[in-house]
This record gives structure tokens, C-alpha cells and sequence, in this order.
């Protein structure tokens, strides 16, 4: 017998909705300076020092970046006027992006910066089936390893030869895209009922958190060889992968297993009470949403990590540091540091700050479904 | 209005409880939850179960699908044994339904996935049939128009009868009930009560733990009468009203019918 309907609540007549008030543009304009920039004596005074100061900095310093600025050149001779002279960057930009790969090659690079790039607006956009990402998530690494060192039809390209950006990227993401799926293992091992599993994950995530990246590097490029026969060696580039990916898989787990803790115990016992088994609870219903809500702190992390790339230099890799480096010890451009290192920390904000606002509107979305 | 089955309730050839509790203990260290309870339920029985908050009513139901394991005594549900078999506690999970105080819906999935996923993930039901099965249970509790729409997008009520529904997508031989309406806006109580006495009126058996006393004098078969981890009484809803007892059920009626939480 179908429901009867007595639960439908009565309509009555109400009064009709009212827009809010509307100012004219100027005077909003006017009241807002007026409670935002000049609201007292003191604080009057701070915007017209801030004022004046973005007046006298912000042409001097354009002026120096770009407009008295050399970009055109062969030589330090060639950079006469009185702004940078980012000669050694525009010389040397194959360099800088990549490295010593052989300049035939360089195609395969690009292919990979570009699939590399495709993750952000697959991520973005909605419409395309979430298993399509995923898949796409879990194959980048295997066909930009297969793409960059070459093996099965391609021609194999030597460790050696990796430097500058490409090394960055290479190791960022990849790094990036193995850290996160053991990052979950640990965070579910560190919170799993089994105590043998428990003390391995939590013995794994104390000893990482507890020693510097620096050591871990370090240790890769010295201990690693020791464990393996004469003869055997491990690449450097895959030493100082795992490494990454050992130390940020043990951060990434601490922030998902806050999220872990932060589901209510509810979602466990519905999906406990429906007959869902463990990795199926797990995989359908508390890592959808635990991963949903730490995205954003996961991105944090992944730009930590993108940073952290550049420590690889200490053990004899060339990243985009390394490069940076040697630019700057060459004879030809002794006294540019100031130029290189600009252009190496605006390769950085741009790339981390795009992340972080990527992150922030991340957020911003997760706010909006949730209410 | 279609007319699906709600579920396919099997009539059993012989009178075999659904559930069958005996001299069941729990503790939570060293408090003693649940004292000696023993209880049959019959195919097609509707048990209210009452108490004081902290009688031990929510672990006791909790507990025919584990939940909470107990620690003595037995538990058979439609005929199997509940111990640390998991494939076995798995089965009967399956086919026992249950409703939440607080829902649980699955706030990342819609309505509609939320009723058809346990089915293709636990029941290996194709898509399509899960999806129609799934809209026509939604059509029961008046839900259908809502199929696509997110838990958080749904009032409390709404959203109790969708987890009903989701529920009773899983072809469930019995459904237990933990405290349905306790959270629920007082407008919204009676939305839900009604699809579970449309329900008791299909036959399902049903354990609900609830503080509806006008609901149980209409549906139960048995009420139930729970106080500090023990079954103080149970009787047929009109000697349990009328006529009860046990001067603790007497008392727990007084205040229970004074507030008037209930006189439906």
C-alpha cells in the first residue's frame, strides 16, 4: 500500500521577499575607503607609508627587471644598460629546461612536461569519468619513466644526462604520484587493527618524519650501494626517487590518517552494516571523502615536495639548482647571480603559487558542496 | 504508485526464529552492558524494544549484526551463528537492514548511488537492475523525484526514509531499526514513522528500538522493556500499556506518556 501524503505541510500566504538595499556606486566606493583604509589616524598613516613605498618601489624595480633590462645577446658585453642582464638565462634556457638530454630528443621531454601539465585540468574538469583520471593518475609515471629514460623502442638516455627542469618535473611528479597511493597504505596500516601492521606503519612514519631529507639523500647515495653486490648499482636518479617518495609518503600519511579520524564513526557502520568488506569500506566510501577533504593539504604537500627536489643537488644531481649553480661559477657570466637566481626563484613561485591557488579554489569548492 | 515488493521476505516452512539471542552477556571493560538477554524472534515479527537511555537497548540490536560483539552467550540470525567467521558475518550482514539514529548516508554519492552501489558492490547485481530496484524502493518512500540529488541537498526526515530505502535495497530478511526518529525535527517524525508501518505491513520483521510509544501500540507484535542491561518485561503492546508489570516499566511509562512524546 503506497504512503498517504499527510506529512505535506499547509501553504499559507506570506509576505513577499524584499531585495537588499542598494548603494550607488560611488558612494560604496567612498564608505569603503573610508572604512577600510583611513578608519583612524593610525591607520591612515599606514596606507599612505604602504602608499608611498609601493610608489617608489614597484617602477624601480620593474624598471630593473624589464625595462632598462638586456634579454638580447651573445655576451656579458652585450648587457649596457643599467637593469638585469638576463643573458646567462636566455643563452643558456636549453640548459636550464633540459639539461644535457640530446638535443634530438628534446621532443620527448616536451610530450612529457605536457602530460605532466594535463593532470591540473583533468582534475578540474567534472565532467570526465573519474576512473579515466585515476587511470591516467596511475599510468603518468610508468610512461614518463619509459618516455625520459628510454628502453622499448626508444633510445635509452643516460641518467647522466638529466638536468634542470627536467629533472624537477621528473622527480615532482612521479615522486608525487607514488608518495600519495603509499601514503594510504600507511595512514590505513597505522590505523588498522592488526598489531604487527600498526608497529611497522608507525615505526616507518616516526623514523622518515624524525630525520632530515637531507640524510635520507645522503644515505641513498652512499648506504643504498652498500646492500647490493659489487657491480650493481642502482641508478641515481631512482635512489634519490625513492628517497623522495619514502619521505613524502610518510607526511602525506599523517595528513590522511587526520582525515581518517576526522569520518564519523556512522560511515564506517552503515557501510559495515550494508555488507561492505573492509578494503571495499575503505575504497568506496571513507577514501573518497577522506581524500576529498585533504586535497587540499595534500597539494601543500606536493609543493613541498616539488621544493624539496632541489636538495637532490647535494648528492651530485643536477636539477634546476645545480644548473643554476654552474651558470653562475662560469667564467663567462661571473656576477650575474642576482639575475640567475631570480629567474630560478620566479620558476619556482610561478609554478607553486598556480598550486597553491589551485589548493585554495580547491577549498573553496569542497565549502560550497558541503553546505 | 508502483507496487515492487518491498523485499522478497521468504515465508519459512517451519516456525524457525529469525533471530534467536540466547543468555547473551557484553561488556564494555568493566561495565556489564547486556545481562543474560534472551530473545526469539518469529518471521514476520515486529518487536518494539524501550528503555531508560543506557538500558542497553541500542548495543542489544547492534549486536544482531555486530556491530558490537558479544562475549557470552549465542546469537543466531536466520539460522546461522554469529562468531568470528567473517564470510559468514559478511551473509548475514547482507540480509539484515538497518536504520540509523543518524542516517549515515553516504554524503559523497547521490541518493540513487547510495542505494544501488551496496547492491552491485555486495550483492553482484547488475547496474541496470540495481538501479531500477533501487528507483522503485525510492518510489515507496516517496524519494523518486529527489533519485538524484545529494544527502546534504535533504531535510532529516527525507533523508531517514532514503536510508530506509537504501536499506531494503539489499533484499533484507529482517530490519533493525536503532532509534529512527530520536533525531529527528518533530515535524518530520511522522514522514518516517509511516514508512515503517507501511512496512510492518508487508510482513517484514522488524526490531526497532524506539521511544514511539504510539507506534508500538500500532505495529508491535511484542514490546520490549529494557533497564540497566536487562529484559525487564515484554508482553503484547496492549498488556504492556495497560497492564504493565514490573513497577520499573510502570514508572518508565509515567514519565515516558507525561511528556506526551508520543500519544499519537
Amino acid at each position: 500500500m503506497p504512503l498517504s501524503s499527510t506529512v505535506l505541510a499547509t501553504e499559507q500566504p506570506h509576505r513577499p521577499a524584499q531585495a537588499p538595499p542598494q548603494d550607488h556606486g560611488v558612494v560604496r566606493a567612498r564608505r569603503w575607503m573610508k572604512q577600510k583604509l583611513f578608519p583612524t589616524a593610525f591607520q591612515s598613516v599606514v596606507t599612505l607609508v604602504t602608499l608611498a613605498l609601493l610608489v617608489w618601489f614597484v617602477p624601480r624595480t620593474l624598471d630593473w627587471l624589464i625595462f632598462s633590462a638586456t634579454f638580447t645577446g651573445d655576451s656579458q658585453a652585450d648587457c649596457i644598460g643599467d637593469g638585469a642582464c638576463w643573458l646567462p638565462v636566455t643563452q643558456r634556457i636549453g640548459l636550464f629546461v633540459y639539461g644535457f638530454y640530446p638535443d634530438t630528443q628534446t621532443w620527448r621531454v616536451d610530450i612529457a612536461f605536457a602530460l605532466s601539465a594535463a593532470i591540473f585540468p583533468l582534475l578540474y574538469l567534472k565532467r570526465i569519468d573519474r576512473r579515466w583520471v585515476l587511470g591516467y593518475l596511475i599510468a603518468l609515471p610508468f610512461v614518463m619513466w619509459w618516455l625520459l629514460k628510454g628502453g622499448a623502442g626508444l633510445p635509452e638516455v643516460s641518467s647522466t644526462k638529466f638536468a634542470g627542469i627536467l629533472v624537477t618535473v621528473f622527480l615532482g611528479v612521479i615522486g608525487m604520484l607514488f608518495a600519495l597511493p603509499i601514503g594510504i597504505l600507511l595512514a590505513l596500516g597505522r590505523r588498522s587493527s592488526k598489531p604487527a601492521i600498526k608497529l611497522l606503519s608507525v615505526l616507518y612514519i616516526e623514523l622518515v618524519r624524525s630525520v632530515p631529507v637531507i640524510t635520507l639523500l645522503f644515505m641513498a647515495s652512499l648506504m643504498i650501494q652498500l646492500f647490493f653486490p659489487e657491480g650493481f648499482t642502482v641508478d641515481i636518479l631512482l635512489r634519490v626517487l625513492i628517497v623522495l617518495i619514502m619521505f613524502t609518503a610518510a607526511y602525506m600519511a599523517e595528513t590522511i590518517r587526520g582525515g581518517l579520524q576526522g569520518m564519523p564513526r556512522g560511515q564506517y557502520e552503515a557501510a559495515r552494516a550494508l555488507g561492505f568488506s573492509y578494503w571495499k569500506t575503505m575504497g568506496m566510501i571513507i577514501l573518497p571523502q577522506v581524500l576529498r577533504n585533504t586535497i587540499p593539504p595534500l597539494l601543500t604537500q606536493f609543493i613541498g615536495l616539488f621544493k624539496e627536489t632541489t636538495l637532490v643537488v647535494v648528492v651530485g644531481v643536477l636539477d634546476v639548482v645545480g644548473i643554476a649553480m654552474s651558470t653562475t661559477s662560469a667564467p663567462e657570466w661571473l656576477g650575474l647571480e642576482h639575475e640567475v637566481y631570480l629567474f630560478l626563484a620566479f620558476f619556482f613561485f610561478t609554478i607553486c603559487f598556480a598550486l597553491s591557488r589551485y589548493a585554495r579554489h580547491l577549498e573553496k569548492q569542497l565549502e560550497k558542496s558541503r553546505s | 504508485m508502483s507496487t515492487a515488493p518491498i523485499s522478497n521476505v521468504a515465508t519459512p516452512a517451519h516456525d524457525a526464529p529469525v533471530v534467536r539471542i540466547q543468555n547473551l552477556n557484553k561488556w564494555y571493560d568493566k561495565f556489564h552492558a547486556l545481562k543474560d538477554i534472551s530473545l526469539d524472534v518469529r518471521s514476520g515479527e515486529r518487536i518494539v524494544i524501550c528503555g531508560p537511555s543506557g538500558s542497553g537497548k541500542s548495543t542489544l540490536i547492534r549486536c544482531i549484526n555486530q556491530l558490537e560483539v558479544h562475549q557470552q552467550g549465542t546469537l543466531e540470525v536466520l539460522g546461522e551463528t554469529l562468531d568470528d567467521n567473517r564470510q559468514r558475518l559478511q551473509r548475514i550482514r547482507r540480509s539484515v537492514g538497518m536504520c540509523f539514529q543518524h542516517f549515515n548516508l553516504f554524503p559523497h554519492l547521490s541518493v540513487l548511488k547510495n542505494c544501488t552501489l551496496p547492491q552491485t558492490a555486495n550483492l553482484g547485481i547488475a547496474q541496470a537492475d540495481a538501479i531500477e530496484h533501487a528507483l522503485s524502493l525510492l518510489d515507496r518512500v516517496q524519494m523518486r523525484e529527489h533519485a538524484n540529488k545529494y544527502p546534504g541537498q535533504l531535510s532529516g526526515g527525507q533523508q531517514q526514509r532514503i536510508a530506509i530505502a537504501r536499506a531494503l535495497c539489499m533484499r533484507p530478511k529482517v530490519m533493525l531499526f536503532d532509534e529512527p526518529t530520536s533525531a529527528l525535527d518533530p515535524e518530520m517524525i511522522a514522514e518516517v514513522l509511516e514508512v515503517m508501518v507501511d512496512l510492518a505491513k508487508e510482513g517484514m520483521t522488524m526490531l526497532c528500538v524506539t521511544h514511539e510509544m504510539g507506534f508500538a501500540r500500532r505495529v508491535a507484535d511484542r514490546v520490549v522493556f529494557m533497564d540497566r542491561g536487562e529484559i525487564v518485561e515484554e508482553a503484547p503492546p496492549r498488556q504492556f500499556f495497560d497492564a504493565p508489570r514490573s513497577p520499573r516499566t510502570q514508572q518508565f511509562l509515567t514519565q515516558i506518556l507525561d511528556h506526551g512524546v508520543s500519544n499519537a
